[in-house]
């Protein structure tokens, strides 16, 4: 029998990660990635990466770490996979150092760890603050050298369209769009990763990447699979607001020292070095006196915007908070903080060294995804997912710095499982279902092509992010969100209409975008009515007429299921694994 | 009054083998407005500025934050990248033109997978004996982590190539890019086991003895990485490694 065939779409960490365990296992890889793999969004990560190595003295342990990640994300995470990610991830960061990750060190020569969101130890490794690029980087060049020895072939400027599926429902290849040629092809696999990463461009603007819509999500979940958790989404407290995109400020600033505050005094015009400390309100430090500036992302973007919305306190009256350095000596900086600074000098103009950055919460990071099991396989036979795009890991709100973990832990496990499962697949009957797929794409593609109308695919995106971003973040209500549910169906009915302005059949990037356009569209579907649906605040999930955790009711993990039904997805809810730590209610106002 | 306004002229071109054609726009200014949000401006309006339909421009982007190398382009005929290159500090009519040292696809979009050829031609790798748990690695100092990082920055922008007055066809010349990783897999405590096959790749033809000094890499570079002493440092090693391969013959 010939070596098992394996699909991995998306070049990121996940996907870099399960692409080198099959090679390693004498397997054979096809790598799609829209964008050349060394561009994906992982680059984008700054402030480091979780392991329990404690060494720094402080007694911490995998065991902490898991306690920290399930409290941090409000107990909706299945246990048995997070208490496996967190027991692998000192291995995982022995792993990347020998692969060359250029962490920083102490003076002793071993590597230097810095405390992060929602813990209390010292557990993050982290190179400058550009860690996500240096571990992509890692990751690429070894896949490069599997791709040098034949094991990996890279399709890079190919775009996932479809799963191929056969008469019995399972995975069989997927079809895919070249994005230069815009040639529409059928690709033959025994198995499928997905490992496309977040959704955030169905916010409009956000941290993510331009790549990170979601369309491939959407894409198999409109074939049969569960997408879970949808509802949760991490809007990080410090992102720099721009005209193209809201760019991250790393969680790493506060890890570091970095203080936020506003004025005491509502409009105060005095220049920041002018207030003195006694007009200066740390609101996080005030009102979190234990975990301060590194409470857990949802409980600091919403105090922000209680700052800004509730108390009036913004900078000059606008939706803005101090991200403040200028107490830390350059050097040191410039020694950790590396990459970061100088970005936000670029694009704002101010040198943070010498002024407080100016920051606002921003949509970040996407929890739920793609349901899959404990071996990461999606509910359809052959499809696994693993990384941003599937729900696994983080519950109800990810810690910082536990995202680069979970997308290499995750990939790790999905390689070799994707092989096990091709290797016992039993040969397709007939085509296994190609043709029928790619001729249902090539209609899809035609139509869209010679469609005439009014709409234009760029503004109707404008227009969903907007409404998702005001009513589907950080404070929501569920007269807000069934108005986001009908506006997206407004959205959708006027997407019949969408007409290109460019019909070419040569690198035409309006075709490509409308075409994720509408698969954005059906999964904010899942995202607002999830919301809806759960009458509750738990982690990033905050209904201020629901403002308890209710583990009665929805101590649940949502799954949603596509319909085609003018209504939306039919959803359901599935019982989340607690079998190691009992649910205790969460507040960091207090010790833990 | 009228709102305030920027001026665009972009060199669009619709394949490898179609004419070029200037064209004009004139967007609303916006504050922090950088040329990538003037692109989806034009997609979302793509009109030019007397009035004529057109077709969104293409072009490489992903990440808008200078970090994944994307979108780099010549701005006023300099190469950077679109991301980080702010409305507000660029003379007006703003022109944009595609890279110029790589094959043309569509508009602003190039081929730029050379360089990832050329880091696979000098193993830009450290070749570990596998992913499972083999304890930590290599012991590195703090001097010699600050010496490697900034090397490791590289964002495959391929800039630095465009500037090079030696990276053409007829040189064949690799680019300060790959020479800075050279530098960086040498240093590695395990990395180094390649140094002599990367010193030999770039011993020949389109190696490191193209380089003129122009040093205009070093000033393009939008993450300042010291290409220079890279390659005056990778240079010396390439000589002591072909005098060692002559005294073996």
């Amino acid at each position: 029998m010939a070596a098992p065939r394996i699909i991995v779409v998306g070049g990121g960490l996940a996907g870099l990660a399960a692409v080198i365990k099959i090679a390693e296992a004498g397997g054979s890889v096809d790598l799609f990635s829209i964008v050349p793999v060394k561009r994906s969004h992982s680059v984008c990560a700054q402030g480091g990466i979780n392991a329990a190595k404690d060494l720094k003295g402080e007694g911490d342990s995998t065991d902490k770490h898991f306690d920290d990640t399930i409290y941090g994300g409000d107990f909706l995470a299945n246990q048995t996979p997070v208490k496996a990610m967190c027991e692998a991830a000192p291995a995982i960061i022995d792993l990347l150092d020998r692969m060359g990750v250029p962490f920083n060190r102490t003076p002793e020569g071993l590597l230097d760890f810095r405390r992060f969101g929602g813990t209390l130890y010292q557990r993050t490794a982290f190179a400058g603050a550009t860690t996500g690029q240096q571990l992509l980087y890692a990751l690429d060049e070894q896949v490069r050298r599997h791709e040098a020895e034949g094991k990996v072939k890279k399709y890079e400027g190919w775009e996932f369209l479809s799963a191929v599926l056969d008469s019995k429902g399972a995975a069989r290849g997927i079809t895919a769009l070249n994005l230069r040629t815009m040639e529409l092809k059928s690709f033959p696999a025994d198995a499928v990763i997905l490992a496309t990463g977040g959704i955030g461009a169905i916010f409009g603007k956000s941290t993510n990447s331009v790549v990170c819509t979601g369309s491939a999500q959407s894409a198999i979940f409109q074939q049969g699979a569960y997408y879970a958790n949808g509802e949760f989404i991490q809007v990080h407290p410090t992102s720099i607001p721009g005209e193209d995109k809201l760019r991250l400020m790393s969680e790493s600033a506060r890890g570091e020292g970095g203080r936020v505050w506003v004025p005491r005094i509502a409009g105060d015009k005095r220049p920041f070095k002018q207030i003195p400390e006694s007009d200066r309100f740390y609101f996080l430090e005030e009102w979190y006196p234990k975990y301060g500036n590194l409470v857990p992302r949802d409980v600091a973007t919403r105090a922000i915007h209680k700052v800004v919305y509730e108390n009036g306190l913004g900078i000059d009256g606008q939706p803005m908070v101090y991200l403040d350095l200028t107490h830390i000596d350059r050097a040191t900086l410039d020694r950790k903080l590396g990459g970061i600074l100088d970005i936000y000098e670029k694009f704002v103009g101010d040198d943070p060294h010498d002024v407080p950055m100016k920051i606002f919460p921003g949509m970040h990071y996407t929890m739920g995804g793609i349901w899959v099991d404990f071996n990461q396989m999606t509910n359809i036979p052959g499809i696994f997912a693993a990384g941003e795009c599937e729900y696994q890991y983080h519950g109800a709100n990810r810690l910082g710095a536990n995202s680069l973990v979970s997308c290499i832990y995750g990939g790790f496990i999905t390689g070799p499982n994707a092989l096990a499962y091709a290797r016992s697949l039993p040969a397709a009957e007939g085509d296994g279902g190609h043709a029928a797929e790619l001729a249902r794409q090539a209609e899809i593609n035609a139509g869209l092509m010679k469609n005439e109308g009014t709409e234009n695919p760029f503004r109707l995106w404008r227009e969903l992010g907007a409404t998702m971003t005001e009513h589907v973040t950080v404070i929501r209500y569920n007269k807000g969100l069934k108005e986001a549910d009908e506006k997206i169906v407004e959205l959708i009915d006027r997407y019949k209409k969408v007409s290109l302005a460019d019909r070419s059949q040569w690198a035409n990037t309006s075709f490509a975008f409308a075409r994720q356009l509408k698969n954005m569209l059906e999964l904010s579907r899942v995202v607002a009515q999830g919301a809806l649906l759960r009458d509750e605040s738990r982690g990033a999930h905050y209904k201020p007429d629901f403002q308890d955790r209710n583990d009665e009711r929805f101590l649940k993990t949502t799954k949603a299921s596509f319909t085609g039904a003018a209504e939306g997805p039919r959803f359901e809810y599935e019982e989340v694994d607690t079998q190691y730590i009992k649910p205790r209610p969460r507040s960091y106002s207090a010790t833990k | 009054m009228a709102n305030k306004t920027v001026q665009f002229e972009i060199k669009r071109q619709a394949s490898p083998d179609a004419p070029s054609v200037w064209e004009k726009f004139e967007l609303e200014w916006r504050p922090g407005m950088n040329v990538v949000s003037a692109m989806m401006e034009i997609a979302a309006n793509p009109v030019t500025a007397d009035g004529r339909e057109t077709t969104p421009v293409t072009y490489d982007s992903n990440c808008l934050e200078e970090i994944c190398g994307s979108c780099a382009m010549r701005i006023n005929g300099k190469a950077r990248m679109a991301c980080s290159s702010l409305v507000d500090n660029l003379e007006q009519p703003i022109r944009i033109e595609p890279l110029s040292k790589f094959p043309l696809v569509r508009d602003l979009q190039v081929d730029r997978s050379v360089l990832f050829d050329n880091l696979m031609a000098v193993k830009a790798w450290v070749p570990i004996d596998g992913t499972y748990d083999l304890g930590s690695g290599p012991r590195v100092f703090p001097q010699q982590q600050e010496a490697n990082y900034p090397l490791s920055n590289c964002i495959s922008c391929t800039c630095c190539m465009e500037v090079c007055p030696q990276f053409n066809a007829e040189t064949g010349f690799v680019g300060a890019a790959t020479i800075a990783q050279v530098k960086l897999f040498n240093n590695h405590p395990t990395g180094k086991v390649f140094k002599e096959d990367r010193l030999r790749a770039l011993a020949g033809d389109g190696g490191i003895q193209e380089c003129g000094f122009a040093q205009n890499c070093v000033e393009a570079c939008p993450k300042q990485l010291p290409l220079t002493e890279a390659i005056s440092d990778v240079s010396r090693d390439v000589l002591l490694q072909k005098a060692k391969d002559l005294f073996r013959l």
